[in-house]
């Protein structure tokens, strides 16, 4: 049986590949897309794949910064990241996250002077990454619920 | 060892090293402390002193160091004689302190304020309490009181007791005494134990916390025994409070039980978590652990400001 794409391949841009099922949306969020972009962009959710289900994101004509794009890994660790130029992947790469998170997550302690208003984001230090544990700069705590507490 | 313009914020901002320079600075300290001798080391330099909570001992002990090394203190006690009150925000009010000072000391009643005054000031800012979080002189001033009465924190037992939860000083605290290599025992009534973060970083110090609910066995072997307040402020309700308030009591007739060498210690305010009738015994240390403030205090102002004894 002839295999078909459920998301048709793109000329240029970014494909973000291997997303855990279910979380295109909140990486759209994280990237801050559709926002600032005209480019057409396609999503795939809950596709079939070798390990099971993931999620697709395709960008067209735009290459998305790999600075950036790093934060989804915070919710989308496998992802991986492929450059496209004439149909042909010419780049790729995993995500990696980095050793800072800013302005992406909230705090969880209601007390936290990075929840009050005040000219700062939000900052947390990657402790680990496997299993993933992060530190806000401000209090010191530890929040768990991670993947809510995205802004 | 250079602390020149270093905030201190936390704790854990120092290595062991660093610790024992500040603790063996405070110790020559003691003299201009108690006022026996004087050095205008500080003269014409200012610190902001700004309380956005109530304090007596840490806000006192900060002026009385700056004062007693020859510098000025310029603040405020109550926060509603300022412009926070018109809904300023903590940063403009730290740049304001930060181009009238050569230093800030800050307590406020959220977590991480201290930091986040360290971003918008170019002064050193130490930080004297924020919320639950840390209070890094006051552990100092711990650990400089263990140093003078025990001579050495390695192996000494030390009982943590009270609201392990809450309470920013012991969290800093058990920290602070497993980079020694304390041993440790957490006593608490169930809803306020040491949270797991603070363990885990015990842990990751080579120390393993004991647990009990017991004070009757934990004073059996303790060399140090930390007590500490329920804090009424920290309650999410009154009901929780009421519930715990009152679970542990310090009074002669249990220190029979402990050595005769155990020193009690408190950060104070104390309420009535120990009997007035310990005062007059040898193992009471809380209010030379309170004046132990001033001489660590005026170490840390005259190595972050600049000028030494």
């Amino acid at each position: 049986m002839k295999k078909e794409l459920k998301v048709p391949r793109i000329k240029d841009g970014t494909v973000i590949d291997h997303i855990t099922a279910g979380s295109a949306v909140k990486v759209l969020h994280i990237l801050g897309i559709p926002k600032g972009t005209s480019s057409v962009v396609s999503v795939a959710m809950n596709v079939k794949s070798k390990f099971g289900k993931k999620d697709i994101v395709k960008v067209e004509n735009r290459e998305l910064d790999t600075h950036e794009v790093d934060k989804i890994a915070l919710i989308a660790p496998k992802a991986t990241i492929n450059f496209i130029r004439d149909y042909e992947v010419a780049k790729k790469y995993k995500v990696k996250l980095p050793d800072e998170i800013v302005g992406i997550v909230t705090c969880s302690n209601p007390t936290c002077i990075s929840n009050a208003k005040e000219p700062v984001k939000s900052r947390f230090k990657v402790i680990t990454k496997d299993p993933l544990r992060i530190k806000c700069y401000y209090c010191e705590r530890e929040p768990e619920d991670i993947a809510d507490r995205i802004i | 060892m250079n602390f020149k313009g270093k905030d201190i914020i936390s704790i854990k901002d120092f290595s062991r090293i660093e610790i024992n320079y500040i603790l063996d600075y405070a110790k020559e300290m003691l003299p201009y402390a108690k006022g026996e001798r004087y050095k205008n080391i500080l003269g014409g330099k200012v610190l902001s002193s700004l309380f956005f909570e109530p304090s007596t001992r840490t806000r006192l002990s900060f002026e009385s160091a700056m004062n007693r090394l020859g510098g000025r203190v310029i603040g405020f006690s109550d926060p509603s004689g300022t412009s926070q009150k018109k809904g300023e925000s903590l940063a403009d009010t730290i740049r304001m302190a930060d181009s009238y000072s050569d230093a800030i000391v800050i307590r406020h009643p959220q977590e991480g304020a201290a930091r986040l005054a360290a971003e918008f000031a170019d002064t050193p800012v130490i930080n004297a309490g924020d919320g639950a979080g840390q209070h890094p002189t006051q552990c100092l001033l711990d650990l400089f009181t263990i140093f003078t009465e025990k001579k050495k924190i390695k192996e000494k037992n030390v009982v943590l007791l009270g609201d392990l939860k809450y309470g920013r000083t012991v969290h800093s605290l058990a920290y602070a005494l497993s980079l020694y290599g304390a041993e440790l025992t957490f006593v608490s009534p169930e809803s306020l134990k040491m949270p797991n973060e603070v363990i885990n970083e015990c842990k990751e110090l080579g120390v393993e916390p004991t647990y009990t609910h017991s004070l009757e066995k934990a004073i059996k072997d303790a060399d140090v025994l930390y007590v500490t307040r329920i804090q009424k402020e920290r309650f999410p309700d009154a009901e929780e409070y009421n519930r715990v308030v009152g679970t542990y009591k310090i009074d002669n007739n249990l220190l029979k039980n402990g050595k005769e060498d155990l020193i009690v210690m408190h950060p104070l305010p104390r309420v009535t978590e120990i009997d007035p009738e310990v005062d007059a015994t040898p193992h009471a240390v809380y209010f030379k652990q309170a004046f132990n403030g001033v001489p660590v205090r005026m170490a840390l102002l005259s190595l972050v400001i600049g000028g030494r004894l």
